[in-house]
């Protein structure tokens, strides 16, 4: 299938910079630049690389709080007490069904979303895009219980109301079973996260050339073809970084989870169980070596998405 | 457009503001329910009630809330300004200078802001511990940098890079020094993207739950989100689900009021950032 895109453009070198021989100036400019940055580059490393390595470092460690005279060096027993037990494997299972569930649904809704927001009414524009913001400046924590209180079989009005849809009665308990809770924690995290979506998406429309939009119309391409041919392959940068940054937030989903089930019926995603071992049980070893494996797993996925899928993040950002 | 279609897309834009703000008029109506009435199972309350609100600002609930808010809005005001402070610089830095390691900063910055919260407060939960910074204001403002800083870096320089250099160069010639410059010049000009930078930072530590809940154990440092999860109703066999409703109405007014004063920045800083970075 062909696609139809636009020849890259080259841009031009900022004059600031001249080539070849350190002067004085760039000396200097390169001593600012760091003493500017350097602060902001320290701080970021302070507080997520000292973290993690200190986590490596402890989860080779039979270590918990409530006796911690007993800290003994086990090298990897913690990791391979995790990998061979099943709860590790349902909460990966989980926190894999979430992340596709979602990031799916969000993607195809969000770009309608996009897709409205171009072709709505001037008027009606403002509005939309304050309205659209909404979702996405509530606390994740209010969301999940706005979602928790409607589906919950007390104080909801979900059983009530949709009691003509085969399946909900008055007295389903939606928290009850593992796949309807499941199914309420998508739902408030596709309420919350599809704004995101596609205030991205709508970036990269706006970004389409309307040049080929109107040649393929001259050429007699169908609505339908137009969507596909030229719109979709030439905004495949804006869709990709919104994949690949939906795709990572998915994967750490906590806030929902915990106050919709606390984990229960399995219903556990891989964030909520480190925190179960760290801070509920202060199984502070294995804990560890869970954040550790949710770590390896953040960097796996972004790194099949920006080998795999060639997200390549300069081209997204216009360079 | 026919008029068809604009009826169409009309009802469409209808059909997304009714999605936006269906679980937000839910959360406003539960909070306005009487305790007797929440169990009403209909959408509306039967009659309006303050008495969530008192609750929560006078009753029993008043001791774990009221703290709770300071600490919110005083722990994300100072992560928020610290993440900005240090982001202008390297904003700036990224944005007009030329160095090398560029390039390492913003990934520094990509890499950190996918980081898993949950690895950082495994380790910090038992650091802190043992240098006194568990369940205080620094013990969350620091953890809350590692949300804040890496989006300010990649929102700001996207800002950054838009502004007018020519003028800085202008200045210079007329003698300035690259600080003067800097301070004088583009300053004045960067301001709206620093402040939209800021609205957005203080979103992400306004909403941060895992840190909350996991280096605070009093209402000495337990943020807002945090302190929800702990609500219990006016006697123990009370469910609290209308003093949890009064607390996240109150809690979402800030953001509510941010997003329609500042909307048309608020996007173009988020599309910025990730898009065009």
């Amino acid at each position: 299938m062909s696609t139809t895109t636009l020849p890259p453009t080259k841009k031009t070198e900022p004059v600031s910079a001249p080539k070849g021989g350190i002067s004085d100036r760039a000396r200097s400019e390169r001593k600012l630049g760091w003493l500017l940055a350097g602060p902001a580059f320290a701080v970021m490393l302070l507080v997520t690389a000292y973290p993690i390595a200190q986590a490596t470092y402890e989860s080779l460690f039979d270590y918990r709080l409530t006796d911690p005279d007993n800290r003994s060096f086990t090298g990897l027993n913690n990791y391979w007490v995790i990998l061979t037990d099943t709860l590790w494997w349902q909460s990966i299972g989980v926190t894999a069904f979430i992340t596709a569930v979602t990031v799916a649904v969000e993607l195809v809704l969000g770009f309608g979303l996009a897709l409205v927001m171009v072709k709505a009414l001037r008027a009606l524009r403002p509005v939309l895009r304050a309205v659209i913001l909404i979702p996405y400046a509530v606390i994740t924590v209010v969301s999940a219980f706005a979602w928790q209180f409607a589906f919950d079989i007390n104080s909801g009005f979900v059983n009530s109301s949709f009691a003509w849809i085969p399946g909900v009665a008055a007295d389903t308990d939606w928290f009850g079973d593992r796949w309807t809770a499941l199914l309420v924690i998508c739902l408030a995290e596709i309420w919350k996260t599809t704004p995101f979506i596609s205030l991205l998406l709508l970036a990269g429309l706006a970004q389409v050339p309307e040049v080929l939009q109107e040649a393929a119309k001259v050429d007699g391409a169908t609505r339908w073809q137009r969507l596909w041919r030229v719109t979709i392959p030439n905004m495949k940068a804006a869709i990709m970084v919104a994949l690949l940054f939906r795709t990572l937030d998915a994967f750490r989903v906590f806030d929902s989870i915990f106050i919709m089930t606390n984990g229960a019926n399995g219903t556990e995603s891989v964030s909520f169980l480190a925190y179960r071992q760290t801070i509920a049980r202060l199984e502070i070893g294995l804990g560890s070596a869970v954040s550790v494996l949710l770590f390896l797993a953040v960097v796996l996925i972004a790194f099949v998405f920006i080998k795999l899928f060639k997200v390549d993040l300069a081209q997204a950002r216009g360079e | 457009m026919s008029t068809r279609k604009k009826v169409l897309w009309g009802v469409a834009a209808a059909v997304i503001i009714f999605y936006c703000l269906f679980p937000i008029a839910w959360i406003v109506s539960l909070s306005f329910k009487a305790p007797s009435d929440l169990s009403n199972q209909s959408f509306f309350p039967s009659a309006l009630s303050w008495e969530n609100y008192e609750l929560i600002f006078t009753g029993s609930a008043s001791d774990l809330f009221l703290p709770a808010l300071r600490n919110s809005f005083g722990i994300c005001l100072i992560a928020t300004a610290i993440s900005c402070l240090l982001a202008m610089f390297a904003a700036y830095a990224i944005a007009r200078l030329d160095f090398p390691g560029k390039t390492l900063i913003l990934s520094t910055a990509l890499v950190v802001a996918i980081f898993p919260v949950i690895s950082i407060v495994t380790p910090l939960f038992n650091l802190w511990r043992n240098i006194g910074l568990y369940d205080t204001w620094p013990g969350l403002i620091i953890p809350y940098l590692s949300l804040t800083l890496p989006i300010s870096i990649w929102t700001m320089s996207a800002f950054f890079r838009e502004i007018p250099w020519e003028m800085e160069q202008a200045a210079q010639v007329d003698g300035a020094t690259t600080w003067q410059a800097f301070r004088k010049v583009i300053v004045p000009l960067a301001a709206p993207g620093v402040f939209t930078t800021a609205i957005i930072a203080f979103f992400i530590a306004w909403n941060d739950f895992i840190y909350g809940i996991s280096l605070t154990s009093t209402e000495a440092a337990r943020p807002v989100p945090a302190a929800l999860g702990l609500f219990t109703g006016a006697s123990q066999f009370e469910e609290p689900t209308g003093a949890i409703s009064a607390a996240a109405v109150i809690v979402t007014i800030p953001v509510v009021v941010l997003v329609l004063l500042f909307q048309r920045r608020i996007v173009a800083g988020l599309t910025n950032g990730a898009v065009k970075g």
